[in-house]
């Protein structure tokens, strides 16, 4: 069978439908989940500690050169771009921002999308700037499974509709629906 | 959208050329991260294909200058993650501070933002004049720039920031005269530095440190090349010495993880006993 991967990509907005989601399928889930979420490197608690507090479920912080492993939730590390390797370990990359940004939603997508092909589904949520929506294109053009949330019920629309703009996706579901959508997912 | 050009096969032919024609190696480098910039490279110059990508490189000496300069990654700042900073100041300086001489290695250090941080807090702490560092990279252009301790004027808001966090004692601003859009920072800062090229995956130990700091450059390495690289610090670390690395990095699957103690928190080890 398919090794498959979960990437999921939010920026301002998104952490409401991260956290929904993250309640739905909580640990076990069938496959590796790889949270690409933009934030202020000057928080001080971390992503994960939070994401555990709001959901009860462990959260891994992503470190370089671990095994993605399926039943795992992981989160990027502050302020550094995530990649994905052959052997499905992760590498981190510490060079210049990506749309703003690092780390990047498409720098971890089209490394993903290398990687994964036809394996990886990719998620990309609300949010207030560009990125993500050249990765969900590379994603698709690799054979990868796309869903967005709904523009018109994502908090800042500004990132999905840039996807929308210049791609099809295969799937739009509402912030509501989403958490079930990702869950049946998983049991394909 | 163009789908990566350049396969794994295509990167490792080229790897085997620049290593045998110019003794560069970057096979044991992380793939997905050079891969990456090498991709970016072939771009942005627009090479119609991998085959006269592939030319250039073996032919053309200064193209490999640029290949060299643009897929090393060479972002960094004064004062980065100031609470280690912090640390050096308040536990690790005053210990230095009872040597006669102190020598500081400062690997992989790109432009040379954390030599001129380091040598800041090595004047604040009144060790400046009894310390030299040594900043080395791979990549001969940010050596010469670094040599310079020229840096754009936009950043030193951000720096001056940082260096107040990480404890500072003075107006950020008296270590540098600035124009519109560029600081040079003091040449008092400079004397006591030693600037060269250096590749951590072929050359040698030159010298033997009470401090070295690698932070961020391990990440692109295979385990392998980490295991070989930390071999060389150890080598070059006095004994009761300090190696620091990146807030990501560690010395826990090193070999020699047991030689070395962990300082607090902070990404610093001591090197407590010979690794043999």
């Amino acid at each position: 069978m398919q090794d498959r991967l979960l990437v999921i990509g939010g920026s301002a907005g998104s952490l409401t439908v991260v956290l929904s989601i993250l309640k739905e399928i909580g640990l076990g889930y069938p496959l590796p989940v790889l949270l690409v979420l933009h934030r202020q490197s000057s928080f001080e608690s971390s992503l994960e500690e939070l994401l555990y507090v709001r959901t009860r479920v462990i959260i891994k912080e992503v470190e370089e050169k671990e095994m993605l492993r399926p039943g795992r939730i992981y989160v990027c590390p502050p302020d550094y771009h995530v990649l994905v390797e052959q052997d499905h370990s992760t590498s981190l990359d510490y060079s210049e921002r990506v749309n703003f940004s690092r780390p990047s939603i498409d720098v971890t997508l089209r490394s993903a999308a290398d990687v994964y092909g036809a394996g990886l589904t990719a998620l990309l949520l609300s949010g207030g700037n560009a990125d993500g929506a050249e990765g969900m294109e590379y994603v698709k053009e690799r054979g990868g499974f796309t869903i967005l949330e709904d523009p018109q019920t994502a908090e800042v629309p500004y990132m999905p509709q840039q996807a929308l703009f210049r791609m099809t996706v295969d799937r739009i579901a509402s912030a509501e629906d989403l958490p079930l959508v990702i869950r049946e997912l998983g049991h394909k | 959208m163009q789908i990566n050009p350049i396969h794994n096969e295509e990167l490792d032919l080229l790897l085997n050329d620049i290593s045998t024609r110019y003794g560069y190696d970057f096979t044991e480098y992380t793939r997905a991260s050079l891969q990456r910039r090498i991709q970016r490279l072939f771009t942005v110059d627009k090479f119609p294909s991998f085959a006269e990508f592939r030319y250039r490189l073996q032919n053309d000496s200064h193209y490999f200058r640029r290949f060299v300069e643009e897929i090393t990654v060479n972002v960094t700042e004064m004062l980065r993650d100031p609470s280690f900073y912090h640390t050096l100041r308040t536990t690790i300086l005053p210990i230095l501070s009872t040597y006669p001489f102190i020598r500081i290695w400062h690997a992989g250090c790109s432009t040379g933002e954390e030599v001129y941080s380091m040598a800041i807090l090595l004047y604040e702490s009144g060790l400046l004049h009894k310390s030299l560092l040594y900043g080395t990279d791979i990549n001969p252009l940010v050596i010469e720039k670094a040599r310079k301790g020229i840096f754009p004027v936009r950043q030193m808001q951000k720096y001056s920031e940082n260096y107040i966090n990480a404890g500072g004692l003075k107006e950020f601003s008296e270590y540098y005269t600035a124009n519109y859009y560029l600081a040079k920072f003091d040449s008092s800062l400079t004397a006591r530095m030693i600037f060269s090229t250096h590749n951590l995956v072929s050359d040698y130990s030159f010298n033997e440190f009470q401090l070295i700091l690698c932070r961020n450059v391990l990440i692109y390495f295979s385990r392998e090349l980490q295991g070989k690289v930390f071999r060389l610090f150890d080598y070059s670390l006095e004994n009761f010495g300090y190696l620091a690395l990146g807030t990501k990095e560690s010395l826990r699957f090193s070999p020699m993880a047991d030689a070395y103690r962990q300082v607090g928190r902070e990404k610093i080890w001591r090197k407590v006993r010979d690794a043999g």
